[in-house]
């Protein structure tokens, strides 16, 4: 067998398991093999980890197929025959995908006149698919600027109060003989904040988190810099597999990627790992973090309040959006909300679209507006 | 200095190589290493802080017997801080000194211009400074923390990655002769662009295990005793259990032991350990929660560990 019909074949099942291949990732696993050699086992397995594996989220799927790969090879296989069932497995469920897709798009073609007007204040807890189809459509018009920050990035600018561009003062010097004719200035300009959003996906959560997957990926694709969560028993990131710019093929990856879906609820244990693998490190460091939850926690709510405390020591602004709190004489009850609640920037609901395009508007918005809310 | 190159012919002499500078490899960094060199690929090195990603470039380019061309990333870098510059002051001194001799009216306007793009005005930044080395060695070019920088440098540093020539319009193409190697470092604030990825081999830099760690302390603490080094990679072991908000890094092992090794200490105990804790941990709750666990539990152990064939 050859450097290359081994890596191509490789690379075949590495997709069929779910990671990204690209071509050149397979040409440089072909150069790794010439240098180390294709019959050592481990020398095999650190050259395609090198050369195919990119995050280390990918590892323990990488481990899982190289070994049967290997096993197989070393069986006397054919290394395409090994790729072949395992791509076709893949392709199977991809189909399934985009039966369903079709229908689901059909059905919102009746309701496009006034959807606006009945749906706003309906609680997505009573939708029905073909709504939720038409409120995705509605929620791609939400924008989530935020406030910007000062970047350190100088640009161009034309007020005087900034500070002189020597470089551009002297180059423009150079069409008059040196003499500096016109002074050019330079000021910071001003960029994005990060916006992080925490969806809890626990079962408490079902009727409202299949609508606030579509409300996230209205902000992915609507803005830059944008991160996406989900936390249910364990901490899923689910950024790369919610940006693709067509919904359902959005929505599918991403209920593919989480494998907790309507489980059990430990947001203070999620939230921990968030603050240790991504969160404090940099991803929440002056970034606006929006937390979709109803504060149902089965975990210590110590854990939960420490957590949201930590989170809101780095963040620029927490805003938690609680679908319950419309409910009439709601009361921050649930253990885990009382406890993360004085760590939070503001509180907002979050059941109905009306209720959506108000947390657009906080995201939006930094002054007076956001306390009226918090107590509304 | 080392031999470059004959030491580097394979993984294992990569391996020996960075041990005999005082840097233990594990397999999987060493053939990534010796890849990267083979390959004339660029290296990204991802992991948790304090892993020694780093460190790895420095003691390449000890190994390697070439220079170490370290570009800090931060937010805002741009061309002119990674790239070149020019060196605007000297352009217009140079301008006057022409004038004032009289020089300035006697010659063409195009010649005088031609000479203010001179090489001696360009302020070689990091980026040429490694495509275009003054002694002719290619170096070894450290991209430290690329997750600072801002997206658009990443797409520039794509295209100075990929063909290893970096264009001044006003002077012409630097091409490099022999490739630089090539470190990249990120601590994953953010994902590195997948193009950029491309480019590059990539290796996950774990924590060490115990027998690796111990191994490092004495390769690095030599004046520590050998007891005493298993006892701190013990203790920094259960420590690294304990879901502190920080666990401590290979570096902070390193600098505890050499704390305990100034101080003269030649076993843990609990005031010790309190003394000198914060050469480890750097968070007032981490220390808390240490406290909260006990000291006994965690010099027991340190002491377990370390009596190990030791």
């Amino acid at each position: 067998m050859t450097a290359e019909r081994m890596a191509v074949a490789f690379g075949r099942v590495l997709r069929g398991a779910g990671l990204r291949v690209p071509l050149d990732s397979v040409v440089t696993f072909v150069q790794c093999l010439d240098a180390v050699g294709i019959t050592d086992r481990n020398r095999v397995y650190w050259a395609a980890h090198t050369a195919m594996v990119r995050r280390p989220e990918d590892r323990e799927a990488f481990n899982v197929a190289f070994a049967v790969f290997w096993d197989r090879i070393s069986a006397g296989e054919d290394p395409h025959h090994i790729a072949e069932e395992t791509v076709s497995l893949a392709a199977d469920t991809d189909d399934a995908e985009g039966d369903d897709s079709t229908e689901r798009s059909d059905d919102s073609v009746s309701l496009r006149f006034s959807a606006m007007e009945t749906l706003s204040k309906k609680d997505f807890a009573t939708y029905s698919d073909s709504e939720l189809a038409e409120a995705q459509r509605l929620m791609q018009r939400l924008r989530f600027v935020g406030s910007p920050r000062r970047s350190l990035r100088l640009r161009h600018s034309r007020s005087r109060r900034a500070q002189v561009d020597v470089r551009r003062t002297v180059r423009s010097s150079f069409a008059h003989l040196g003499e500096p004719v016109r002074r050019q200035w330079r000021a910071p300009s001003e960029r994005m904040r990060r916006l992080v959003v925490l969806l809890d996906v626990s079962g408490s959560m079902e009727p409202y988190a299949r609508a606030f997957l579509r409300f996230m990926h209205a902000a992915l694709v609507g803005r830059q810099r944008v991160e996406a969560f989900t936390l249910g028993t364990r901490l899923t990131r689910i950024t790369r597999e919610l940006s693709h710019r067509d919904p359902d093929k959005a929505l599918a990856r991403t209920s593919q990627q989480v494998a907790d879906w309507s489980g059990g609820t430990r947001i203070g244990e999620c939230l921990r790992m968030f603050n240790d693998r991504w969160g404090v490190r940099g991803l929440a460091r002056g970034a606006i973090v929006v937390m979709l939850s109803d504060g149902w926690d089965r975990g210590n709510p110590e854990v939960l309040g420490d957590q949201m405390q930590r989170l809101s020591r780095v963040a620029h602004r927490v805003v938690w959006v609680n679908p319950l709190k419309v409910t009439p004489g709601y009361a921050p009850l649930a253990r885990g909300m009382a406890a993360a609640l004085p760590h939070v920037d503001a509180f907002v609901e979050g059941h109905s679209l009306e209720a959506l395009e108000r947390i657009a508007a906080v995201i939006h918005d930094e002054g007076g507006r956001v306390a009226g809310v918090i107590h509304a | 200095m080392v031999a470059p190159r004959a030491s580097l012919g394979s993984v294992q002499h990569v391996r020996e190589a960075l041990q005999g500078a005082g840097y233990l490899a594990d397999e999987g960094l060493a053939t990534a290493v010796f890849l990267a060199l083979s390959l004339k690929r660029p290296l990204l090195l991802e992991g948790e802080a304090g892993v020694g990603k780093t460190e790895l470039a420095k003691v390449l380019a000890t190994v390697r017997g070439s220079e170490l061309i370290r570009l800090q990333c931060y937010e805002g870098i741009d061309a002119s801080q990674a790239v070149y510059d020019w060196d605007y002051s000297r352009q217009l001194l140079h301008l006057r000194a022409a004038e004032a001799s009289g020089e300035a009216a006697g010659k063409a306007t195009e010649k005088l211009e031609n000479e203010l793009y001179d090489e001696r005005f360009l302020i070689r930044r990091a980026l040429l400074r490694a495509i275009e080395p003054r002694n002719g060695v290619a170096p070894v070019l450290l991209i430290d923390e690329i997750d600072r920088a801002d997206d658009e440098f990443e797409a520039y540093l794509l295209e100075v990655l990929s063909d290893f020539q970096i264009t001044v319009p006003e002077v012409g193409t630097f091409r490099a002769t022999e490739v630089p190697l090539v470190v990249l470092t990120s601590n994953r604030t953010r994902d590195v662009h997948d193009a950029l990825k491309r480019r590059c081999l990539y290796h996950w830099v774990e924590h060490p295990g115990f027998e690796r760690e111990v191994d490092i302390v004495r390769l690095r603490v030599p004046q520590v005793h050998e007891r005493l080094a298993r006892q701190v990679a013990g203790a920094v072991e259960r420590l690294r259990s304990l879901h502190l908000y920080k666990p401590p890094g290979v570096a902070e092992t390193i600098d505890w032991a050499t704390a305990l090794g100034t101080l003269g200490v030649t076993q843990l105990d609990e005031a010790v350990v309190r003394s000198t804790l914060g050469t480890v941990l750097k968070y007032r709750e981490d220390h808390e929660r240490v406290t909260e666990h006990g000291f006994a539990d965690l010099i027991k152990h340190a002491f377990e560990r370390g009596a190990l064939n030791g």
